[in-house]
């Protein structure tokens, strides 16, 4: 039911939430203009907000000297192929328990949520020396296999709370009209899932493609995906605020636009369903 | 009704992902465990022997112990109550009729979308410069000293840096919740005459107790366990050394793997504690 309300509070409402929305997005924006202007312009106090000469520059630069479609391209490999990864392992594991629940199914589920919470740094050190020994540090499938391990739960749990909501009995009327296992699961089952699992995957895209201890500790100069490419802008030497913009800018745009696609699953899928 | 047919397919099906969760959890856990008895100083000599419990007593009672759980507790909790009391209020204004609501919810989620490594390094050099930050200009602007804000108040700088990056967290789960608020009850609760405050604290605050239990446990989980936007602005100086931080200059920079699996063991068994509050709950959303 849509209250009626005054049409000046309503303004000032918009005018509020708005004063939020763009001081919070600001730190976000600010970087993005700074990334198009000189170096002169990006630390000309006071600050210019969008009067300055628009230039390029910075990204042609930011690409040649830091080989940035490198880093972009691990990054690709280790949040999309993590996630792939993970989807093979969870679905059928999701499947089975929405749809052939047990006693412990609670207890599977609650348990691996648990692993979650381990904290990372607790086993940085057997991580280490198990991808120094594996042969492991600084490559994409080492990344891919924690960055997956990680993940994994979130994934099952998302897909698990997904699929619950199937009604199982579209699928004994699939069944009394003559359908198989394999027509099932292919015509019936998996339209269905389809959102659920398209949610899931982006979520957790975002997750891995943000994920920064395990991408920071265990690589070097050939893995190192974008949250590494950007630390290593710290450094004193590479202070030059329009590429570190550009750099910044280039690291986020990918995510930040798939982000708001996914901004309904996030609540389900950062709160193992205990917040709908 | 399941068969046993089924059953035993369920079972076959789960195996991939519970053994390797199993594995990813028993393997390290039960190494970190053993190093942490251990004298372990990989580039001083390996392994040299059993240590018994001095691992664990180096760790606590060393001077850089107490420190670290200080910085820590002041991180979590400092955070926690900026994105709570931010994120209610954020909540109930989003929730409010007004235009063009999709687009300001996209501008407060956005930090969200951001790594970690670059809110920590613009926040850094582009907002807390002492010469040439956005705030040192703003500062400058009314006639103030600029703060040079990582060196003389390290501790609140990291807090606004992680505040803003999980503000938006807290805001969608808090807005979720309140939007399945009926409003039925909040008219009710105005026609009889209660006002704004008492409609807040008696109706509102309530409903949305169970979600801010929620945003608590899992951000302290999280916060815990912060990594990067420390090694980008400080690198643990200036007192910002968390107890995560500790551990992994312990392990990873000064290379004593014994005494930083010992704090390994510490982090672990704390995380474990706020874990279980917030199984419970999530436990009991489940059998609902």
């Amino acid at each position: 039911m849509a209250r009626d309300v005054k049409p000046r509070r309503k303004a000032l409402n918009t005018a509020l939430a708005w004063a939020a929305g763009l001081l919070i997005f600001f730190p976000i924006l600010w970087p993005i203009l700074t990334s198009f202007k000189t170096e002169g312009d990006a630390i000309a106090s006071p600050p210019v907000l969008l009067f300055f000469d628009w230039t390029l520059e910075n990204y042609a630069v930011v690409q040649e000297r830091s080989d940035y479609m490198r880093y972009l391209w691990n990054s690709v490999i280790i949040a999309g192929g993590s996630t792939l990864l993970g989807l093979l392992v969870a679905v059928p594991a999701a499947w089975s328990m929405a749809f052939v629940p047990s006693k412990r199914t609670k207890d599977i589920l609650m348990w691996m949520l648990s692993t979650k919470m381990l904290p990372a740094v607790g086993v940085l050190y057997p991580i280490y020396l198990m991808f120094i020994q594996m042969g492991l540090l600084d490559t994409r499938i080492g990344l891919v296999i924690v960055l997956m391990l990680i993940n994994l739960p979130i994934i099952v749990w998302m897909l698990y709370t997904y699929f619950r909501e199937i009604p199982g009995e579209i699928l004994e009327a699939a069944r009394m009209d003559g359908a198989g296992l394999r027509e099932e699961i292919l015509y019936v089952l998996t339209p269905m899932a389809l959102p659920g699992i398209a949610s899931t995957v982006l979520l957790n895209v975002i997750l891995a493609w943000n994920e920064a201890f395990w991408t920071l500790n265990l690589t070097a100069a050939n893995a190192a995906p974008l949250t590494a490419f950007i630390a290593s802008y710290s450094s004193p030497e590479g202070l030059f605020y329009a590429k570190l913009s550009a750099a910044s800018t280039m690291a986020i745009a990918p995510i930040l636009i798939l982000g708001w696609f996914s901004q309904k699953q996030l609540v389900r899928g950062l709160t193992f369903g205990a917040v709908k | 009704m399941a068969t046993q047919h089924s059953r035993s397919a369920a079972r076959i099906m789960m195996a991939p992902a519970v053994i390797l969760l199993l594995g990813w959890m028993l393997v390290p856990l039960t190494m970190t465990l053993w190093f942490s008895f251990r004298k372990y100083l990989p580039l001083r000599g390996g392994d040299l022997g059993w240590a018994g419990f001095d691992n664990f007593t180096r760790f606590v009672s060393s001077s850089t112990f107490w420190p670290a759980v200080q910085a820590t507790l002041i991180i979590v909790v400092g955070v926690i109550v900026v994105t709570v009391v931010l994120g209610v209020l954020l909540a109930i204004l989003l929730d409010q009729p007004m235009w063009g609501q999709g687009i300001v919810r996209i501008l407060v989620i956005a930090p969200f979308f951001v790594m970690p490594t670059v809110s920590a390094l613009v926040w850094k050099n582009m907002f807390m410069d002492p010469v040439n930050g956005l705030l040192a200009n703003l500062w400058k602007a009314f006639g103030a000293q600029p703060v040079e804000w990582l060196s003389q108040a390290p501790l609140s700088s990291i807090v606004i840096i992680v505040s803003w990056e999980w503000l938006p967290f807290a805001t969608l789960i808090l807005l979720t919740a309140i939007q399945s608020l009926d409003s039925e009850q909040l008219e009710a609760a105005e026609m009889d005459g209660a006002p704004l405050l008492k409609r807040f604290w008696y109706v509102v605050l309530p409903h949305l107790s169970r979600a801010i239990t929620v945003v608590i446990l899992i951000q302290t989980i999280f916060l815990l366990s912060i990594f990067a936007e420390i090694f980008v602005t400080t690198q643990g100086a200036f007192g910002t050394r968390t107890l995560t931080y500790l551990i992994y200059q312990r392990v990873l920079e000064s290379q004593n793997v014994g005494l930083g699996s010992a704090g390994g063991v510490y982090a672990i068994i704390l995380a474990n504690i706020v874990a279980i509050f917030l199984m419970r709950i999530v436990g009991k959303n489940l059998d609902a």
